[in-house]
């Protein structure tokens, strides 16, 4: 399929999934979403029934431990979640419909059209002997747009404006350019089709806090054009705090919360939001500066009960029996903990 | 006395040259900075993306030669060390690198990452031990040796790969680790937890640490002093405290204002006049680097290369709206930097 223009390209599965969608105003619903990686030793349980969903416009924060599976979750909702990684179970409705339904020929039209990403340390990886205007032309090739070399210098030189770089950054390799021009080459290459949905990887832990800013600016500034949605993963709780409407902390392949971000700093939900919100150092005093003592558990053999257990200054006998599962505690705010469950014992049995 | 190790006047030009088609860039501009073998301290180096902090780390390491000027360790030229001084250089001074997707071979375990320095410094001295210690270490910086061990390195998360690295460099407790960005992809807790482990070395065995990072807030927790570069060059220097709380510098000005605050009802200060994010960069031939951002630009700004002005006991700016302060040498940073906070051991 070849289109000139830069409308997004329909979807149209081949085999019946053709349904009406579902609930519109969600772009994206994940139902019970599982990946593993099989090692060796063992499946690593990366991804362990995750279910969130995201709204038009909105802006979705991911965030939480080192290694629970945040950028797993990125590369699923693409499908590129290589081997040994697989994705076990779950749904992924892209309005309405379930990518896992897919064939990888219509997927790959998915990808940059509906839902595009932008990698964790995604700058790194620019081909380094492709100038800017290849990357970007061969981004469109792949597809199957094919631009007369007026229309295509055009069109780069938009995308290139619409990031805030001068049209002549074009013909630059990427060794010519700073980190934030990189990180924003990035984003002129994932917002080229007009995405429906923006994953945006850590798109500025490796730049100083003033382009951090300019190049959220530009992020946020394009989604809003687009009125595209965008799920920001990060560690920056302050970047977060910013600029999301609601956050999801994950911890060990699961979500413990999810909640509006300004509830969420207002009052913690699971006792893991709140010890990592606590390990916030600030400006305002110094030395108060800890971690969360202990590790998180092993994914290749999960333990029984709440992952968080062992390091939760609240963890009762039942949380080493059973498994605590994300609901809603008060309005648009869902936990999995079970201090918020009253009838534990009835769910138990 | 000697310093441990040494950058005198350092530049270093990447590109240009006589038959480039393009100016050079000059990463850093004449650069002068060292660090004592006593008292142990902990210095923060922060700045723009691209203001030359991963060039001074290469160049104190002896990975790149500068295009003039000269690092010294311990009096000699890193780029000539003889083998007895090399491998003392090699276990004196430690790095953790800022890409953890660089620094290793794919074809590598993350074993052999640790394994190495333990065989080649003789760390331990049987199989047993050298495992436990590879354990422990591991540990200290929050992973799993069951599950860290024997996988290769694209099997781990973005911030676990990190944490081998810092597990490197504390296992070989050295008297230097320069630390480039060692925890910018980690969580808000393991941040903590990581950085308290380097401040325990340090407190612990006298290890002096240079901390590079864009974080300010870590900067101010963990160091005692913080080096603000922008553009190859230093613009403010000194105690941690004063130049955090009140920055004099107009880039550090704005620099701190640009911290996003973990609170949703802070806005987020830090809008500049807009510049051309893809300005050439290396345009500015004399007269100072920020002028063309600075608010408080002044016409002696554009004509001159401001110095650095003593504002305080223990702090300098290179900025003329200090002009009335005494200048400090490019080469005299210590003279501003803090008391230590532990006397050599
Ligand atoms: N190819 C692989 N083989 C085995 N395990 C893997 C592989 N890739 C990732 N993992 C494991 O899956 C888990 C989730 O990794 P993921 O990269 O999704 O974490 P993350 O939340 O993005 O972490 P970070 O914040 O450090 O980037 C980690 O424990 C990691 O070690
Ligand atoms: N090998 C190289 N070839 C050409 N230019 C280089 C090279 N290495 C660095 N540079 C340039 O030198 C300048 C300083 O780069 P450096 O990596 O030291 O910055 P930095 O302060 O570490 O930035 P960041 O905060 O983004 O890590 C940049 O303009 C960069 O593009
Ligand atoms: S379920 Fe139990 S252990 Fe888990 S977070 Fe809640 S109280 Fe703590
Ligand atoms: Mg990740
Ligand atoms: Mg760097």
């Amino acid at each position: 399929m070849s289109s000139p223009s830069h409308h997004p390209i329909t979807l149209t599965p081949s085999h019946p999934v053709t349904l009406p969608p579902r609930h519109t105003h969600h772009v994206l619903e994940v139902r019970d979403l599982v990946v593993h990686y099989h090692t060796t030793r063992g499946a690593v349980q990366a991804v362990n029934g995750v279910s969130f969903d995201i709204r038009e416009g909105e802006r979705l924060g991911l965030v939480g431990e080192s290694g629970s599976g945040k950028s797993t979750i990125a590369l699923a909702l693409l499908r590129l979640i290589r081997p040994p990684g697989r994705i076990e179970s779950g749904e992924m409705l892209l309005e309405g419909v379930d990518l896992l339904s897919l064939y990888e020929e219509e997927m790959r039209r998915v990808r940059l059209a509906k839902i595009a990403l932008v990698a964790q340390g995604a700058m790194n990886s620019l081909n380094p002997v492709l100038r800017v205007k290849e990357q970007i032309r061969d981004g469109l090739k792949d597809h199957g747009i094919q631009l007369s070399p007026r229309a295509l210098a055009d069109r780069v030189a938009e995308l290139l404006n619409s990031v805030g770089l001068r049209r002549d950054v074009a013909n630059m390799f990427p060794h010519e350019l700073s980190g934030g021009m990189k990180q924003r080459v990035c984003i002129a290459i994932a917002i080229s089709l007009r995405p429906k949905l923006i994953i945006a990887d850590e798109p500025t832990s490796a730049l100083d806090v003033v382009v951090q800013r300019q190049v959220m600016d530009t992020l946020l500034a394009v989604q809003e054009d687009l009125g595209a949605s965008i799920i920001l993963i990060g560690h920056d709780m302050g970047l977060m705090a910013q600029v999301v409407d609601r956050v999801g902390i994950m911890y060990a392949g699961n979500l413990a919360e999810v909640s509006p971000v300004s509830d969420l700093f207002r009052a913690p939900l699971h006792p893991y939001s709140n010890l990592l919100i606590a390990s916030l150092p600030s400006l305002e005093e110094k030395g108060a500066f800890q971690g969360i003592p202990g590790l998180p558990p092993s994914l290749l053999n999960r333990p029984t009960g709440c992952a968080f257990r062992t390091r939760c200054p609240h963890a009762m006998e039942h949380c080493a029996v059973v498994t605590p599962h994300l609901r809603e505690v008060e309005p648009e705010r869902r936990v999995s903990c079970h201090l918020y469950e009253n009838e534990w014992s009835r769910e138990s049995a | 006395m000697t310093a441990l190790l040494e950058a005198r006047h350092v530049t270093k030009v990447f590109g240009g040259g006589r038959f480039a088609k393009a100016p050079g860039t000059v990463a850093l501009d004449d650069f002068s900075f060292r660090v004592d073998a006593e008292p142990p301290t902990i210095t923060a180096i922060v700045g723009e993306s691209g203001s030359g902090k991963t060039t001074l780390a290469r160049l104190l390491l002896g990975l790149a030669a500068p295009t003039s000027g000269e690092v010294l360790y311990r009096g000699q030229d890193v780029q000539r060390l003889s083998g007895d001084e090399r491998r003392r250089f090699l276990r004196d001074v430690q790095v953790i690198f800022q890409d953890p997707y660089e620094v290793y071979n794919p074809f590598y375990k993350v074993d052999h990452v640790l394994e190495t320095p333990i065989k080649k410094f003789r760390l331990a001295p049987s199989r047993e031990k050298a495992r436990q210690l590879m354990e422990e270490t591991l540990n200290a910086v929050g992973l799993r040796p069951d599950e860290t061990l024997g996988r290769h390195p694209h099997q781990l998360s973005g911030g676990q790969r990190q944490r081998i690295m810092v597990a490197r460099a504390l296992l070989l407790q050295p008297r230097l680790i320069i630390a480039d960005e060692p925890v910018s992809m980690v969580d808000a807790s393991l941040r903590a937890t990581i950085l308290e482990s380097l401040r325990q070395l340090h407190l612990k065995f006298g290890i002096s640490i240079l901390y590079i990072t864009h974080d300010l807030t870590t900067a101010y927790q963990i160091s005692q002093n913080i080096l603000v570069m922008y553009r190859g060059e230093v613009a403010e220097v000194g105690d941690v405290d004063l130049v955090v709380k009140q920055p004099r510098h107009p880039y550090t000005q704005l620099l701190v204002q640009s911290i996003p605050k973990a609170d949703p009802n802070h806005p987020w200060h830090g809008h500049e006049i807009p510049v051309d994010p893809s300005a050439p960069v290396a345009a500015v031939t004399h007269g100072c680097k920020f002028a063309d951002r600075c608010p408080y630009v002044m016409d002696i700004s554009r004509q001159q290369r401001p110095p650095l002005f003593r504002t305080d006991e223990r702090r300098a700016a290179a900025c003329f709206l200090y002009k009335e302060s005494p200048q400090l040498e490019g080469t005299d940073l210590e003279q501003v930097m803090a008391v230590p906070l532990v006397p050599g051991v």
